[in-house]
C-alpha cells in the first residue's frame, strides 16, 4: 500500500502531569483492520479520542490519506474521513428522538443542503435515509422498528445504531472502541461480518478490543500500547505469547495461559456445596415456561445467554429489583422474596449489574464513596460516616482489584473503562456475601483483570459463597465456572459440570434459537 | 496486579511537546473556579467597607446576616431538592403562606407565637409531603409538580385570609376587632438579640450547620447526593430513592416555612405580598453556591456565602444610593459570574440537577 490512510506521528497527550500517551507513531492502511491492545488505562481510548477530535489539546500531527489535518473537534473529524464508535454506547446515541431520526441524525444537525429545505424536518426523508444507514449493516429492522425511541433498544441494537450512523458517510478510517463488549458472539459476528465487508471496500478500521479470540479472528495487524507507548506491531497470524508480555509487563508472569494461548490452563473445580437458593416455578419472562433451579454455595455456577434470554431478569429477581413473572425463591431455607436491593443486600445477595455507566457509577464521585455507598450504614456511627474508615476501605480495594489510578479520591469518570469494571466489580466483592450475582463482569475489563475479577470470585466461592457469573459470551463463562448453565428465551437448555462439557455442546445449546436482528 | 500497574507513568515530556495548555494557565484557571467567587464576594465587601462608613458600623456587617436569613435558610432547601437531582419551586409561596398563617394563627385564631411556630413547620412539612406524592408516587416531572404546588398554595393562603393582609387587632369581617397580636417572643425571632447577635443570624447559622452536616457528614446526605447522582445506580446500591427524595421535598418545605416565619416577624403582620420574590432569590442563590468552591454540586456553604452576596449588594448598592431595579441587574451579573466559573471555566464537564453528568474517560 502507497500512502497510508492514517498515519499518526508523535502524538502525545497529558492530564495535568499524568502523561496519557507520548510519542505515538502509527500509520493505518487502506483496507487494513488493526486491533490497538492494551491493559486498562494503556490510553487506548485517548489515542481513539485524539483521532476523532475530542482532545485537540495533544501533541503531534494527524494526517489523513497524506494531507494533515487538525481534528480539534469531532464534526472536523468526521468531515476527514474518521468515523468514530465510542466505548460508551450511550454516548452515540441521542435520547427522545425515535431509532430513524437518530440513524439520519448527522444529516439532521448538519444538513448537506442549505435553505429552508433543510430547515424542515421532513418524516419522509428521515426514513429513507435510515433505511439506507441500516442496509450498510444488513439488518433486518423493520419501519416499526424505525420509529420507537432510541430509549427502548437494547445495548447491542444500540451499538449497531450507532454503526451503521458512523457508516453512512463512507468514512476512509472506522474506528471501534470495544464493539463487542456489549455483544454475544452471534452478535459480534454480525458486526464481524459488515467490518470485513467494509474492508474489501477499502476502509481502513482501527478496532479495540480486550478479546483476544476476535483479534485473532478479524484483524490483520496488532499494536499493542503500554503506558501510552508502542510496545509491540505484528501482523496475523498473532504470537501471544509475544504479544501478552508487551500488553501487560511483568503482570504477564501472573496470568499463565493454556493451550491456546489466550485461555488460562486447566483449573480444579469446585464441588457443589449445600444449596444457597432454591427457585421453584420461576417464570423468567412473560411467556417462559417455569423453572426449578437450584444455585449451590461454594462453587461458581455460570449462566450463558444471548440478551433477553432472561439472564438478568434471574439476577434482578433475587436481587429485588425486578420481579419475576412466577414463581418463588427460598434462601438457605427460607422463602427470599426481597422488597427492594436494600432487602437483598440485608439478606446477603450482591448483585453486579451489567450496565455500569448506567446503573453502577455516580458522576462526579471517587472511587471510595462509589465503593462504600451500599455499605454506609456499617460505615457510620451515629449516621455519621467514618470517613478515614471509609477511605481505608478504598484503598485497600484500590490495591486488591488494581484499579491503575493515583488515589481513592479519584474521580470515577476519570479511570479507564475497564478500572471503572474494576471499581464496580469490587464494590461488592466483599466478605460474608452469601450470594454473588455478576452479570457480565467482564465487560471492557482487560486480561489480567479478567483472570483476577474470576480469581476473586472463585476466592469467594471458595469462602462459601454462591457465585451466579451471567454473560453472553461462552469462554468467558467457562474460565470461571465450576457448573454451566444456558439460558435460551428463559429456559434452561443445557445444566452440566464444565468440567464434563465440552466447549462446543455450550455453543451448540446456546445457539439453539437463532438470535435474530430485532431489538426485543 | 502488581503495584508497578497502579502508579501512571509521568515521564517528562520532551522539549517543545509540552501539553498546549501551559500547566501554570492551568492552575490559574483552577483557582479561578474555586475561590473566584469568594475573591469577588471579598472585593465587593472590601470596597464597600473603604467607600462607606456607614457599611462599617457593626450593626450593619449583623444586619447583612438579617437581611440575608430568609433567603439563605429557604435556598438551603432548595439546596436539599437540589441535591436529589430536583428542583422545588414552590418554595417562595411556601414562604409566603407561612407568613400568612403565622399571622392567622396568632391574630384570628388568637394563639400564642410558640403554637404559630408550631403550625407554620407542620405546614411548611404538608406542602414538602404534597410535593413529594407529586414528584415520587404520581412520578409528575419535579418542575412541573413544584409549579403546580406553588400555585395552589398561593391561592391556599389567599382563601386562608381572605385576599387580606392581616395585621393585630385588625376589623374583621364581622365588625369585631381581632381578638389576638403578634406576639412578643414571636418579634423577638426577626428583632430580638442572642447577647450580641441578632436572632436571625444566630438562626441562619445554626440552619446552615445543620444542612452543612447533614449533607456532608452523615450517611443520609451521602445518599442523598446519591439519588441525585444517578437513581438508578443508587437503587441498585440499596438506597431506597423514593423515601430520601421525599425527605428532601419536605426538609425543603420545613425551611421554607422557617424563612416565612422570619418574614413575617420582621414585618409583624401577615402581609400577603410577602415572599413573593423569595422563590428566585432562593433559587438562584442555590444555584450560585453549587458554583462556589468549585465544588459543582449543591451545597451548603455556597448556598450561604451566595446569600450573603446577593445582601451585601443590596445593601451596599443601596447606601450608595442605587436604585432597587439597579440592582437587579447587579444579581443578574452575579448569577452570570458564578456560572461562568462553574460551566464555562471548569474543566470539569457538569450537569444540571437530573441531568447524568457527561465526561469521563473510557
Ligand atoms: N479526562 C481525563 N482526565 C484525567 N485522566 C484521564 C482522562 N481520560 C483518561 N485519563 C487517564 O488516562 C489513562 C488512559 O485512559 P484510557 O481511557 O485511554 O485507557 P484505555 O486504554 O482505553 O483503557 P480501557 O481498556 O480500560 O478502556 C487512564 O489512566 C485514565 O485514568
Ligand atoms: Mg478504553
Amino acid at each position: 500500500m502507497s500512502t497510508a490512510a492514517v498515519s499518526l506521528r508523535g502524538i502525545g497527550m497529558s492530564f495535568g502531569a499524568h502523561r496519557v500517551l507520548d510519542g505515538v507513531d502509527l500509520d493505518i492502511a487502506a483496507g487494513e483492520v488493526l486491533a490497538l491492545l492494551g491493559a486498562n488505562g494503556a490510553g487506548k481510548s485517548t489515542l481513539i479520542k485524539v483521532l476523532s477530535g475530542v482532545h485537540p489539546g495533544h501533541d503531534g500531527t494527524i494526517a489523513v490519506a497524506g494531507t494533515e489535518q487538525r481534528m480539534d473537534s469531532p464534526l472536523r473529524a468526521r468531515r476527514a474521513g474518521i468515523a468514530t464508535v465510542h466505548q460508551r454506547v450511550h454516548d452515540g446515541v441521542v435520547p427522545g428522538l425515535t431509532v430513524a431520526e437518530n440513524l439520519a441524525f448527522d444529516d439532521l444537525a448538519h444538513p448537506a443542503r442549505r435553505g429552508p429545505s433543510s430547515v424542515l424536518l421532513r418524516r419522509r426523508e428521515v426514513m429513507a435515509a435510515a433505511r439506507t444507514a441500516v442496509e450498510v449493516l444488513g439488518l433486518d429492522w423493520s419501519d416499526a422498528v424505525l420509529r420507537r425511541d432510541v430509549a427502548e433498544l437494547g445495548i447491542s441494537d444500540a451499538q449497531l445504531l450507532v454503526l451503521a450512523r458512523a457508516l453512512v458517510h463512507r468514512p476512509r478510517l472506522l474506528v471501534l472502541d470495544e464493539p463487542t463488549s456489549a455483544l454475544s458472539a452471534a452478535e459480534a459476528e454480525r458486526l464481524f461480518t459488515v467490518v470485513r465487508a467494509q474492508r474489501e471496500a477499502g476502509l481502513a478500521v482501527l478496532y479495540v478490543s480486550h478479546r483476544l479470540g476476535e483479534v485473532d479472528a478479524l484483524a490483520d495487524r496488532a499494536v499493542v500500547l503500554r503506558d501510552g507507548r508502542v510496545t509491540s506491531d505484528s501482523r496475523a497470524p498473532f504470537r501471544w505469547d509475544v504479544v501478552l508480555p508487551a500488553m501487560l509487563g511483568e503482570r504477564a508472569a501472573a496470568h499463565p495461559v493454556g493451550a491456546d494461548g489466550i485461555g488460562p490452563p486447566p483449573r480444579e473445580a469446585l464441588p457443589p456445596g449445600e444449596v444457597a437458593v432454591r427457585l421453584r416455578g420461576v417464570r423468567l419472562l412473560p411467556r417462559s415456561p417455569a423453572l426449578d433451579l437450584d444455585l449451590h454455595a461454594g462453587q461458581v455456577t455460570g449462566v450463558v445467554g444471548l440478551l433477553g434470554a432472561g439472564k438478568s431478569e434471574l439476577a434482578h429477581g433475587l436481587f429485588g429489583s425486578a420481579s419475576w413473572a412466577g414463581g418463588t425463591a427460598e434462601l438457605d431455607g427460607r422463602p427470599h422474596a426481597p422488597r427492594s436491593p436494600a432487602a437483598a443486600v440485608r439478606a446477603g445477595v450482591h448483585l453486579v449489574p451489567e450496565d455500569r455507566a448506567g446503573q453502577a457509577l455516580l458522576p462526579g464521585w471517587s472511587i471510595a464513596r462509589t465503593l462504600s455507598l451500599p455499605f454506609l450504614g456499617e460505615l457510620s456511627r451515629g449516621g455519621v460516616v467514618d470517613r478515614s474508615t471509609e477511605g481505608a476501605r478504598g484503598r485497600s480495594a484500590v490495591d486488591r482489584f488494581g484499579v491503575v489510578t493515583r488515589s481513592e479520591h479519584t474521580d470515577v469518570g476519570e479511570l479507564s473503562g475497564g478500572n471503572q469494571q474494576k471499581v464496580v466489580v469490587g464494590r461488592w466483592l466483599v466478605p460474608g456475601v452469601r450470594v454473588l450475582l455478576l452479570d457480565e463482569p467482564f465487560r471492557g475489563v482487560d486480561l489480567g483483570a479478567r483472570r483476577d475479577i474470576g480469581g476473586h470470585a472463585r476466592d469467594a466461592a471458595r469462602a462459601g459463597a454462591a457465585v451466579v457469573v451471567l454473560s453472553a459470551d461462552v469462554d468467558e463463562v467457562l474460565e470461571v465456572a465450576d457448573r454451566v448453565l444456558v439460558l435460551v428465551d428463559g429456559a434452561v437448555t443445557l445444566d452440566a459440570p464444565v468440567s464434563g462439557v465440552p466447549r462446543e455442546t455450550v455453543v451448540a445449546a446456546f445457539s439453539a434459537t437463532s438470535p435474530g436482528g430485532t431489538p426485543s | 496486579m502488581t503495584s508497578s500497574a497502579t502508579t501512571p507513568t509521568t515521564t517528562p515530556a520532551p522539549p517543545g511537546a509540552g501539553s498546549r495548555v501551559s500547566p501554570g494557565l492551568d492552575r490559574a484557571r483552577e483557582l479561578l473556579v474555586r475561590y473566584g467567587f469568594i475573591a469577588v464576594t471579598i472585593a465587593l465587601i472590601g470596597w464597600f467597607l473603604l467607600s462607606e462608613p456607614n457599611f462599617r458600623t457593626s450593626d450593619n456587617l449583623y444586619g447583612l446576616l438579617v437581611y440575608a436569613a430568609p433567603t439563605a435558610i429557604a435556598g438551603l432547601g432548595v439546596t436539599i431538592a437540589m441535591t436529589v437531582g430536583g428542583l422545588d419551586l414552590s418554595v417562595g409561596a411556601a414562604a409566603g403562606f407561612a407568613v400568612s398563617l403565622a399571622a392567622w394563627t396568632m391574630v384570628v385564631q388568637n394563639q400564642v407565637g410558640g403554637v404559630a411556630i408550631g403550625v407554620v413547620l407542620l405546614g411548611g412539612a404538608v406542602i414538602g409531603l404534597v410535593n413529594a406524592a407529586l414528584v415520587v408516587w404520581a412520578r409528575i416531572p419535579d418542575l412541573l409538580a413544584t409549579l403546580t404546588t406553588m400555585f395552589a398554595v398561593m391561592g391556599l393562603k389567599l382563601v386562608l385570609v381572605d385576599g387580606k393582609s392581616i395585621s393585630s387587632r385588625m376589623t374583621l369581617d364581622d365588625g369585631t376587632t381581632a381578638p389576638g397580636r403578634f406576639t412578643e417572643g414571636f418579634l423577638w425571632l426577626a428583632r430580638g438579640d442572642i447577647g450580641p447577635v441578632p436572632v436571625p443570624a444566630v438562626l441562619l447559622a445554626l440552619v446552615a450547620v445543620a444542612v452543612w452536616f447533614l449533607l456532608e457528614r452523615t450517611r443520609h446526605g451521602r445518599l442523598l447526593y446519591a439519588v441525585g447522582a444517578n437513581a438508578e445506580a443508587a437503587r441498585l446500591a440499596g438506597v431506597p430513592v423514593g423515601l430520601y427524595r421525599s425527605a428532601a421535598y419536605v426538609l425543603s418545605g420545613v425551611l421554607a416555612s422557617v424563612a416565612g416565619l422570619l418574614l413575617a416577624a420582621r414585618i409583624g403582620q401577615g402581609d400577603v405580598s410577602a415572599g413573593n420574590s423569595l422563590l428566585l432569590d432562593a433559587v438562584a442563590v442555590a444555584l450560585v453556591g453549587t458554583s462556589v468552591l468549585g465544588r459543582n454540586v449543591p451545597n451548603a456553604w455556597g448556598t450561604v456565602l451566595g446569600a450573603v452576596l446577593v445582601s451585601v449588594m443590596v445593601v451596599g448598592f443601596s447606601m450608595k444610593g442605587l436604585p432597587y431595579y439597579v440592582q437587579d441587574v447587579a444579581k443578574g451579573a452575579v448569577l452570570l459570574a458564578a456560572l461562568l466559573f462553574s460551566y464555562t471555566l471548569s474543566r470539569r464537564r457538569t450537569a444540571l440537577p437530573g441531568q447524568p453528568a457527561a465526561g469521563g474517560a473510557e
